[in-house]
């Protein structure tokens, strides 16, 4: 084979990859809302997901719903989380649910973590919330469900185009 | 790219140019990643451009660089002026991952809507700028705003790409930083159109304000003619003298002629920029080929200098 039949050759095989290579990188947002002040655990998620190879806008704590909704439009994130150690999860989590949906965040993937009772995960589901994650997760499990979520919006981007 | 997606993009710019924030935080997002049609996106928005007023915003970690961004935001807001602000945060150069936290020093403008605020990392570019950042600044001046801020983290060589990209750059100091100064004399300072001592309450203050008065004395011609402002980002002191300081940078004799004459260099690297990419890219998965060229050079039956060039020959040439 000439150089320039295998260089042809690898092109094509390079423009392949290249064309089917989709970053499995994620944007998520991570914020507290409302008056509950324990950062701990979301500063040491937002370092895990760093370390994981995501990039995590902290946004911080006290905030309202609109701010982190319109923090999570003008950063077009692909995820955002909550974390909640003070029990007032599920209004805040309907409120944003349904703010997201006015903004036209509809596909945007809500997760919540913290000191969540078992009874309330039905109700935050079925909120809009995609994922509960309460003291006894493992982090693994969390890097999990988002690598899974990675490829399943990567799957559904390659059939739009 | 099949029709839909063509007519997707021409929706797309036509909100981004109304100055719609979804579609802008969208257009971002597709010439931060190089999603599919982002060359389209950003040769359609070119001839819009050189609207904004495009200030950088560099200098060491930790002087106060976000809190200066948010009163100098409000600022601008206060004389009526619509603002878009671009964060720049280091991204790990073991996981590729970042933490982007300037925002949360920003969130005072979150609910108005003429601020714009996205943060970015560095995508690996340790102490550079990504050439994305220059379309996404592009973007936000595309969009209308006033004035887009550029913030950066003061390391490397991405002080010396803010000023490439920025009318007005404005260098933050802090006191007690008593060698870092030292440090960046030689470095970010010369970049400086307007240099900042934030923290200006503290004890050391004076002495910095007068280390910094002294660099420029020893100056000659235009550049030994830049403002030193004393801010407190945290109370808001000092930051209308700083927009006043920016205002009279760009204001300034010969700043029109010299801002056309920098894109028109920007544009140049830009076209420089992509044709290196393009190169570096159709290396990639020739490394049999590159293999074979360098055991020629080895065994002296080739030099390196004739070896790229048959490389770049074959590059181009198998592929058109």
């Amino acid at each position: 084979m000439t150089i320039s039949a295998l260089l042809s050759r690898r092109f094509d095989e390079h423009r392949k990859l290249s064309a089917s290579r989709i970053p499995a990188r994620l944007k998520i947002l991570l914020a507290k809302v409302g008056f509950d002040g324990h950062d701990r655990g979301i500063k040491i998620l937002t370092s895990i997901l760093r370390e994981h190879g995501h990039e995590v806008v902290y946004l911080g704590k006290y905030l309202t719903v609109a701010v982190v909704v319109e923090a999570a439009l003008q950063e077009d994130v692909d995820v955002i989380g909550l974390s909640f150690l003070g029990g007032s999860h599920i209004t805040y989590c309907q409120e944003i649910a349904q703010r997201l949906r006015e903004r036209g965040l509809g596909r945007v993937c809500l997760v919540v973590g913290g000191v969540i009772p078992d009874k309330d995960i039905d109700p935050l589901k079925q909120a809009g919330v995609h994922a509960v994650f309460t003291p006894n997760t493992d982090t693994r499990d969390i890097l999990k469900f988002l690598d899974n979520f990675a490829a399943q919006s990567a799957a559904a981007a390659a059939q739009i185009t | 790219m099949d029709g839909g997606s063509a007519k997707y993009l021409t929706d797309l710019v036509e909100r981004v140019l109304v100055g719609d924030t979804g579609a802008l935080a969208r257009a971002i997002t597709i010439a931060e990643n190089r999603l599919e049609g982002w060359q389209l996106l950003l040769s359609r928005i070119h001839p819009k451009l050189g609207r904004a007023v495009v200030v950088g915003v560099t200098g060491p970690p930790g002087v106060g660089k976000s809190t200066l961004v948010n009163e100098f935001t409000k600022e601008q807001r206060r004389r009526n002026r619509t603002v878009g602000v671009l964060a720049i945060d280091p991204s790990s150069p073991i996981s590729g991952g970042a933490v982007l936290g300037d925002r949360i020093r920003m969130t005072d403008s979150s609910l108005d809507n003429g601020v714009f605020i996205r943060s970015a990392s560095s995508r690996g570019r340790l102490g550079g700028l990504s050439p994305a950042v220059g379309h996404m600044v592009d973007l936000m001046d595309a969009s209308g705003r006033d004035v887009v801020v550029l913030e950066t983290v003061g390391t490397g060589q991405s002080e010396v790409e803010v000023a490439d990209l920025a009318d007005t750059t404005i260098v933050v100091c802090a006191p007690g930083l008593g060698d870092d100064v030292q440090a960046i004399k030689a470095g970010i300072l010369e970049v400086g159109d307007v240099l900042v001592v934030n923290k200006s309450d503290q004890a050391q203050a004076r002495q910095t304000e007068q280390q910094l008065r002294a660099m420029l004395m020893l100056r000659r011609g235009p550049r030994a003619d830049i403002e030193v402002v004393k801010t407190v980002a945290t109370s808001g002191v000092g930051v209308a003298e700083l927009v006043n300081a920016v205002d009279r940078h760009v204001a300034g004799s010969g700043q029109a002629e010299h801002r056309i004459a920098r894109r028109e260099h920007r544009l140049q690297r830009l076209i420089i920029e992509s044709a290196m990419d393009d190169i570096r890219a159709r290396c990639g998965g020739n490394e049999e080929l590159i293999a074979s060229l360098a055991k020629a050079v080895r065994c002296g039956e080739s030099d390196v200098d004739a070896a790229s060039e048959s490389l770049v020959r074959l590059l181009l040439s198998g592929n058109r």
